[in-house]
């Protein structure tokens, strides 16, 4: 399955927000979360994420800081802020919504279709 | 890994490098990823080459990644406002042949009301309309504008041509010059090219007036504007100056000639010309205007405790000077420059520094200043009764004032962490249509109210 453009751009806000509120992250970690928690149907080219967080701390919503990685080189590091925080938990409303409404309209859908089988 | 991934993961860092809007810690990030990614698909059985290949592939078109990060850079994307590869910037015409075109068309729409037998008040009052739509002209052109901002423009420009030559001024006394003036009709020319550079803004945005990081950008353009007009200037007095001397040498009096044509032909086409340099010459300058702000900031918050001291010790800042408002508002106009160019060229990823604490005091210093000069002239207004001058430079006054104190209180929070840059860039971007706003009451509702005089 090829999930469009538009909603894997749509989802990255939200997902990379929800993945630094389980902690502080790096890049490559955060998308190899992305890829877990989707079973890898979620995917954009690699390079795309850095802007993304780019944004976020430009917005305030995660503060970065380099540190040593156990390999020697340097990491630059994401972590959610207050602000961030609060970002998160609006975006998560906002979806909810969104989910819930898309589940409503396919599960009567599917009601409505065994109640014809039915007649 | 080997030599081989290597040299191969060096020559990829050469081709990021060479990207303006990727910068070098970003480079750093991104290789980091790199070499993880290379390590995680070499621990899945892949040789150097093929995770090399494979990862440099996950990372994504360079074009489409440097395009990304341009989006979230403006202000490195402002360095080389080209993005892509240097073929097609090397192909594109830097517009030089359009901006001559305009610049000679803005050089003769200036002397327009005098050949028509117009007198000196029409030309001034007219100045800025004969001139800027040529500057804005130029934009629309190489943004290829949509017709929606062209017309937008267009009619912003005849709102004002209407509003600056609808009225009957009431000419009092002769100035030094020998022309009558009416103190309304000097006010229009003032406001005129306020209002008409919000025109100019929207079409350098290309008609995307409404993003903040558009208007940051038109503000830079400003600042980098007003560097280039004052060189020109200043090459522009040499000649006028060696013009007149060699001249007077050969026995030829050329001054009517230097007075009439080529000082306001001169000054019209400079406007455009400015414009296509910024353009063109935008690494070139880059450089000099964040010196300059930094060089000027300090020199004027020295400028400002000074003024305080003096204030204090004289218990008197105001004395029986009518035009002081309008000398303490052009302290806070530079006092704003000096804090939005700060801010436009400013690295948002960096974190507070003692340069952002010295702004800090600059602007308080500013505010307190502005304070003692605001209550002797509201209390001079009540003695006196207000005028179309006084009413202008208190509104203008009032404007910079609370425009300076949520800065300063925003720039307080800044320094101490509490809030990102952007939410500076967010006031003063917002803020903006607010002198616009001003400056079409000046023109357009001041002179009815006091009588045209």
């Amino acid at each position: 399955m090829r999930i469009g453009k538009d909603l894997v751009a749509a989802a990255a806000t939200p997902l990379v927000l929800g993945i630094l509120a389980e902690g502080e992250s790096y890049g490559y970690a955060i998308l190899q979360r992305v890829n877990a928690l989707s079973d890898g149907e979620l995917e954009w080219s690699d390079g795309m994420l850095y802007p993304l967080l780019h944004r976020l701390e430009r917005l305030g919503h995660v503060e970065a800081t380099w540190v040593e990685a156990p390999t020697g080189r340097r990491r630059k590091h994401y972590r959610l802020s207050s602000s961030g925080e609060a970002a998160f938990a609006e975006q998560r409303r906002q979806w909810d919504v969104v989910s819930r409404a898309l589940h409503r309209v396919w599960s009567e859908r599917g009601m409505g279709d065994l109640a014809l089988g039915g007649a | 890994m080997d030599g081989n991934v290597e040299e191969q993961i060096a020559a990829w860092r050469g081709f990021v490098r060479r990207r303006p809007t990727i910068a070098t810690a970003d480079v750093e990030e991104l290789e980091g990823h790199l070499r993880d990614r290379i390590d995680d698909l070499r621990a899945r059985g892949l040789s150097d080459d093929e995770a090399f290949l494979v990862a440099v592939r996950r990372m994504g078109q360079l074009d489409e990644l440097s395009r990304e990060f341009a989006r979230e850079h403006s202000d490195r994307l402002w360095k080389q406002l080209v993005i892509g590869d240097a073929a097609a910037e090397r192909s594109r015409p830097n517009g030089l042949v359009l901006a001559v075109a305009l610049a000679a068309g803005a050089a003769l729409a200036i002397k327009l009301p005098s050949l028509l037998g117009a007198d000196a008040g029409v030309t001034l009052r007219n100045a800025a309309l004969l001139v800027l739509p040529f500057l804005a002209g130029y934009f629309l052109i190489r943004r290829r504008a949509s017709r929606a901002t062209v017309l937008a423009v267009a009619a912003w420009f005849a709102v004002v041509a209407v509003l600056a030559n609808v009225f009957p001024f009431v000419r009092g006394d002769l100035t030094m010059a020998g022309e009558p003036t009416s103190m309304t009709e000097a006010l229009i020319v003032l406001h005129t090219p306020i209002v008409l550079w919000g025109a100019v803004g929207v079409a350098y945005a290309g008609g995307a007036w409404l993003s903040s990081r558009a208007r940051m950008d038109a503000i830079r353009f400003t600042g980098e504007w007003v560097v280039y007009l004052t060189l020109i200037a200043l090459g522009g007095g040499v000649l006028s100056a060696l013009t007149l001397g060699a001249f007077s040498a050969v026995g030829i009096d050329a001054e009517p000639i230097v007075q009439n044509w080529v000082l306001p032909c001169g000054a019209a086409g400079a406007v455009v010309i400015a414009g296509w340099l910024v353009e063109a010459k935008q690494s070139v300058i880059e450089n000099i205007a964040p010196v300059l702000t930094r060089v000027f900031t300090p020199l004027f918050t020295v400028l400002l405790l000074a003024l305080i001291a003096a204030g204090i010790v004289q218990r008197n800042l105001v004395v029986a000077d009518r035009d002081l408002l309008i000398v303490f508002d052009l302290v806070l106009v530079v006092v704003l420059g000096l804090l939005l160019y700060a801010l436009s060229a400013r690295d948002a990823a960096t974190p507070p520094s003692m340069f952002d604490r010295l702004q800090l005091v600059m602007v308080v210093a500013a505010l307190v200043v502005d304070g003692f000069v605001l209550v002797a002239m509201i209390g001079r207004i009540g003695e006196f009764g207000a005028s179309a001058n006084k009413v202008a430079s208190l509104g203008l006054n009032l404007i910079l004032l609370v425009n300076l104190a949520v800065a300063a209180w925003l720039q307080w929070r800044f320094v101490r962490g509490q809030v990102p840059l952007a939410r500076l860039e967010r006031w003063q971007t917002g803020y903006l249509p607010a002198y616009t706003v001003w400056a079409v009451i000046v023109i357009g509702v001041l002179p009815p109210v006091f009588g045209f005089v």
